[in-house]
């Protein structure tokens, strides 16, 4: 073993150049580079500026709620109940639209359902101490559940005029409302996790609860947060699905879960906890738009699509084990 | 008496009795043998899904891709006899369970071999394989009157009053009782999830036993996508689409622990049965079928609240200790 | 190269002279290597029928890795294996276990919810015709064995409805059903009662006297002399002495354990004790502990001493906000306080350094400096944002103070030595400036020079004016560094006196409970 006299122990022994371009964040960097070369050399219609921002409408909704996603999969926790959350805040803004509620009422209503599930998915597993993915399970088909009790077959069209502006609006040129919402909430949740002592509580917590506990992190109290967290923003989610949808249905967002959960483990974040980064999540959402939309581009279907992101999370975690595997044996 | 008590599996039975009861109180024609029969037949592929998933979730794994291997083993069986009708059924059935066992395999030599979490290599196989289901049928469905009648008549086919369909669940329940308490296998599935430290220690390969137990779920997933397709007679790519939550759901509700070890084929098959009770009681009390999810999931988070309450640890008790 | 040459400085009684023979197992020349540590170089271990053999050493002498070789977890780099004079390999623990080979570990490897039965016969149950699992014969083979203990333990009972003691002789009915002849014991006795190790000992008289060979490891020499025939000492990887327990006395395999004679390795001090500063009066837990009342003094050093499982921990781990009371009161200073979490306890400033390194102590997966600051991020943070200059600076700041080695404050913490860990550990809570410090076994488990490290730290902050509660069940360790001594028993106080009014005699008796 090298070890230094304690006097001389440096802060860090390697640069920080060097761990970037030796990170995962790269590796995601260069795999997006890749997948934009393939799709501008097989599409003469991709390098366009509004195929480019019709291209962001793949991730954003999904985006957004997987950087909530990502600060509770690093602690340990999970929630597959989101898409059923953004089916319950969606139907719920119906009824209100129904009752007459105008444009602030109903934004106000899909954040606030989806606030009041996180809290309920929080409160039974911090309360309680259930395991987060029964728990979530179970919540998941309650949340669709009350939403198909409402509305059943039927559907809630005849949003406002300016409730479209949230799913499909532009803030200037190409930009749409959408992308420049899921990059403002990107910095924010980047902040969050890298930059303050809450997102270290919660890689602390991801990595050992019970020593978390003891060094005075309020676990309980940060693992409720982040639920409340991720229900916020799959509230945030289905407003921007049901205005750029112009209609809630209980089926919508169907499987969005685990659409969000593999843009999540993409990114690098250890399904088990304790680690991963936000800019790993975000691109792992670039990547995921690029393929989807590349391979529609092509004229592949959807469902296609699909096989290609599962072997690409599939792929992303095999192959460096894999190569570790390769290394080890020739040394 | 004192042990029956304590046993998750009687509790679960008595809350179906109470299920029934309450609903035979207002309709009573429910609770008669035939429409209980009819209701354990219409359950009867998800009884012997949960059983597969049953002995994935045991070894502190899960499988989130088996709707999707039934879904694409349907459609391979399917497929293959439109185009062979000569083919016969038997020979279909082993097919089913030969491409689903693969599929599993695939699985668990991922979990094996390379040490990925279940969660993330079922995650992805479960959109692969439907993928896959996609790219196999070109999109298109295989409709009744491409299937031959050996094939859509099977399951229908009646010995002594009951369905193939109900035989094939009660077959699957003898199987999976005399694998999970009498083979080494079964009960290394067991010992790798209570404690695989010490299942190590005992000889076990954890590793491998879990592969087996992604076997047994794919195998049951590929018998489950023949039955799934001759009992609705139609195969497309949306077959089952999120049904791997049901089937999670009946474990849940049946006491299978998703910490691994704990749960019994009894368990798994109530939890079943719960689920297609309360899916065949709400068209006769008259409440709407959209009823039906939010319900189960009410039920599961009621099941693991009381599960938790019976697992819940203690503390060292040095006090009573002393006083004993 | 098979027959490595034993070390010039190895002690050996002189050839074992007509005393049963050959060994029944022989290791020589065993090593094993980790990347950054060797673990085993060239040691040698011989266990013979009928005779229990101690391993003795400190805390990663390499006894763990060398039981991991035995029952086929580990693969040795070199070195050779003879079982009955032939060599063998272990390549898995299946290998281990067919060659009769079967560990009773520390923290017992059964299986709760299967049955004793099962427990005993997993992985070579008997069959039926068809090859499936003969449960009644099972459970018969099963009451045979158990009765031939003496054991009445119903084979169809829960193992998880056992107590320690009873899942230890299902561990030892496990041995017997598989006939194994070398039997590896790993600390047996830890959590067992006084009553419990006794008739331990009545089964290893039994397994002795089914010619066993029996590895016996254990750090209470009392025991080991009770019932060990054979010594084999391991120190930092290497075999240094072995033989004969007649005729050798504790203190020479201490001094072979430790390297150098046992005494003056406690700081010398001149308590300054001032004023009460942490007064705990009748706190009481429904089901832990009773009516614990004790002051702590500015600048002093309060042992607890007592049985692992006296519910000491259970008592601070109250003081420190992680477990609620029933009844009581904590001053401390003048303020009365009632921590409900170890955040608030903090902030109060009293602190609680875990006795569970790996489990409460560190985060492994964070490194060195986020370890260091994760109590204080109140501090090294402003409004809530990090600032990373400052957590260099504390961490820096405080594991200097402890010498700790180690390539960089970035290194995960995982990758330290279970000593530096340990630095680590007391470096955080430190951090935080606590008024009072409580060390739970905060020398349990690492090496000696690490020890020392930490005993002369905790005098130099006493001397700073800090206090601290040490728990602790190693006697040298509270007769040397505490002004005054607690002891509990079964959940409760029975003594405390000034360390010059005690002797080790009269502490192990308070603990086990026999008047003076």
């Amino acid at each position: 073993m090298t070890t230094d006299t304690a006097r001389h122990v440096p802060d860090r022994l390697d640069s920080p150049l060097r761990s970037a371009v030796f990170s995962w964040e790269m590796l995601l960097v260069l795999v997006a580079v890749a997948i934009f070369i393939v799709n501008s050399i097989s599409s003469p219609y991709f390098l366009n500026a509004w195929s480019l921002s019709d291209l962001t409408f793949n991730f954003t909704e999904k985006g957004l709620i997987a950087l909530a996603m990502a600060l509770l999969i690093i602690a340990g926790e999970i929630d597959l109940s989101v898409a059923a959350i953004i089916a319950l805040a969606s139907t719920l803004m119906g009824m209100a639209l129904q009752a007459g509620a105008d444009t602030p009422l109903l934004v106000a209503i899909g954040i606030g359902v989806g606030l009041l599930c996180g809290a309920f998915n929080g409160l039974l597993v911090t309360r309680l101490g259930l395991p987060s993915i029964v728990v979530t399970i179970g919540t998941m088909s309650l949340f669709r559940g009350i939403a198909y009790i409402i509305l059943g077959d039927q559907a809630y069209k005849g949003y406002p005029q300016n409730f479209a502006f949230f799913g499909q609006g532009y803030v200037g040129w190409v930009i749409s409302f959408e992308l420049t919402l899921f990059l403002a909430a990107a910095v924010v949740f980047w902040f969050l996790l890298h930059r303050t002592s809450f997102g270290r509580a919660v890689f602390a917590i991801g990595n050992n609860p019970v020593a978390s506990a003891f060094s005075g992190v309020r676990v309980e109290r940060v693992k409720f947060i982040l639920f409340l967290l991720t229900g916020l923003m799959s509230g945030i989610a289905a407003v921007l699905i049901t205005s750029r949808l112009g209609s809630t249905r209980p089926s919508i967002a169907q499987g969005y879960e685990l659409e969000v959960i593999t843009m999540v483990v993409l990114g690098g974040v250890n399904i088990l906890g304790g680690a991963g980064s936000i800019l790993g999540v975000v691109l792992a959402a670039f990547i995921m738009g690029l393929v989807t939309f590349g391979l529609g581009l092509m004229n592949v279907p959807g469902i296609v699509m699909s096989i290609f992101v599962g072997l690409l999370l599939i792929a992303v975690i095999a192959l460096p084990i894999i190569w570790s595997r390769f290394r080890e044996r020739r040394a | 008496m004192k042990a029956l008590a304590k046993n998750r599996e009687t509790w679960l039975l008595a809350a179906i009795a109470l299920l029934v009861a309450v609903i035979a109180l207002r309709f009573p024609a429910f609770a008669r043998p035939g429409n209980l029969l009819s209701v354990f037949n219409d359950t009867s592929i998800l009884i012997i899904l949960a059983l597969g998933q049953m002995a994935v979730i045991l070894t502190r794994s899960i499988d989130l891709s088996m709707a999707s291997n039934l879904a694409f083993t349907g459609m391979a069986v399917a497929m293959t006899n439109a185009a062979y009708p000569e083919i016969p059924v038997v020979l279909l059935i082993v097919m089913a369970m030969a491409v689903g066992t693969a599929l599993g395999a695939l699985n668990g030599a991922l979990v094996w071999k390379l040490g990925i979490p279940p969660i993330v290599v079922t995650l992805g196989t479960l959109t692969i394989f439907r993928g896959a289901t996609f790219v196999l049928s070109g999109g298109a469905w295989v409709n009744a009157d491409q299937m031959s009648q050996g094939f859509i008549a099977l399951p229908r086919t009646a010995i002594l009053g009951l369905p193939m369909l109900s035989w094939f669940a009660i077959a699957a329940i003898a199987a999976f009782h005399l694998l999970m308490t009498r083979t080494a296998l079964g009960r290394s599935i067991y010992a790798a999830g209570i404690n695989p430290t010490a299942a190590v220690y005992a000889g076990i390969d954890v590793g491998r036993t879990k592969f087996l137990a992604f076997c047994l779920s794919g195998m049951v997933a590929g018998l489950s996508g023949y039955l799934w397709i001759s009992r609705y007679v139609i195969a497309s790519v949306e077959v089952a689409n999120g049904y791997e939550l049901s089937i999670i759901a009946a474990c849940v509700i049946g006491g299978v622990s998703i910490a691994g070890g704990i749960g019994s084929v009894a368990g798994a098959g109530l939890g079943a049965l719960f689920l297609g009770i309360i899916g065949s009681a709400l068209p006769v009390i008259n409440i709407s079928p959209f009823w039906q999810l939010a319900i189960s999931g009410s039920a599961i988070i009621l099941a693991v609240v009381l599960n938790a309450r019976g697992e819940r640890r203690q503390g060292r008790i040095i006090l009573r200790r002393a006083e004993a | 190269m098979l027959h490595h040459p034993h070390p010039a400085h190895v002690v050996r009684d002189p050839p074992h002279e007509g005393e049963g023979g050959a060994s029944l197992l022989t290791l020589s020349g065993v090593s094993k290597s980790f990347p950054g540590v060797r673990a085993l170089s060239g040691v040698s271990l011989s266990l013979y029928p009928g005779e229990v053999t101690a391993l003795v050493g400190e805390n990663g002498a390499g006894k763990s890795t060398l039981v991991k070789i035995l029952t086929g977890i580990y693969q040795p780099d070199e070195g050779e294996i003879r079982i009955g004079g032939a060599p063998v390999k272990l390549p898995t623990a299946h290998a281990a276990f067919e060659q009769g080979i079967t560990a009773i570990h520390q923290e017992t490897v059964l299986f709760d919810h299967l049955t004793v039965a099962e427990n005993i016969f997993l992985g070579h149950a008997p069959r039926t015709w068809l090859g499936t699992i003969d449960w009644r014969t099972m459970r018969d083979n099963a009451r045979e064995v158990l009765e031939t203990m003496g054991a009445g333990i119903d084979p169809d009972a829960l193992l998880s409805d056992l107590g320690i003691a009873n899942k230890h002789l299902v561990a030892i009915a496990r041995a017997m059903s598989i006939d194994a002849r070398i039997v590896i014991m790993d600390e047996p006795t830890a959590a067992l009662s006084a009553k419990e190790i006794e008739e331990l000992f009545l089964l290893i008289e039994f397994l002795k006297s089914q010619k066993k060979a029996i590895l016996f490891i254990s750090h209470k020499f009392d025991e080991i002399f009770r019932i060990a025939d054979r010594y084999t000492v391991f120190r930092d990887g290497q075999m240094v002495g072995e033989g004969l327990l007649a005729g050798t006395t504790q203190n020479q395999l201490v001094r072979m354990m430790v390297g150098r004679a046992v005494d003056q390795i406690f700081p010398e001090r001149q308590p300054k004790i001032g004023a009460p500063l942490l007064a705990v009066s009748g706190l009481s837990h429904p089901t832990e502990f009773d009516d614990i009342s004790f002051e702590l003094r500015q600048g002093e050093i309060l042992g607890f001493y007592g049985l692992v499982g006296a519910g000491r921990s259970e008592v601070m781990q109250a003081i420190a906000g992680m477990t609620r009371v029933s009844r009581g009161t904590i001053t401390l200073g003048r303020r009365e306080i009632a921590p409900k979490s170890a955040a608030d306890a903090i902030d109060a400033g009293i602190v609680y350094v875990p006795e569970e390194r790996g489990r409460q102590g560190v985060v492994i997966g964070l490194p060195i400096f986020q370890n260091v600051s994760l109590p204080s991020l109140k501090r090294t943070s402003k409004s809530g944002v990090l600032r990373l200059a400052e957590e260099f600076r504390l961490a820096r700041t405080y594991t200097e103070r402890l010498d700790l080695r180690a390539s960089s404050l970035s290194q995960d913490v995982g990758t330290l030595s279970g000593g530096n860990q340990q630095k680590v550990v007391i470096a955080k809570w430190l951090a935080t400036e606590p008024k009072v410090i409580i060390l739970d076994e905060p020398t349990k488990g690492i090496d000696i020079a690490s020890k020392a490290a930490v005993h002369g730290f905790m005098a130099e902050l006493v001397a700073e004016g800090l206090s601290v509660i040490m728990v602790s069940s190693e006697l040298p360790e509270i007769l040397g560094m505490s002004d005054r001594v607690v002891v509990m028993r079964e959940g409760r106080m029975v003594a405390i006196r000034e360390n010059r009014d005690l002797d080790a005699e009269t502490l192990v008796r308070f603990a086990a409970g026999i008047a003076p």
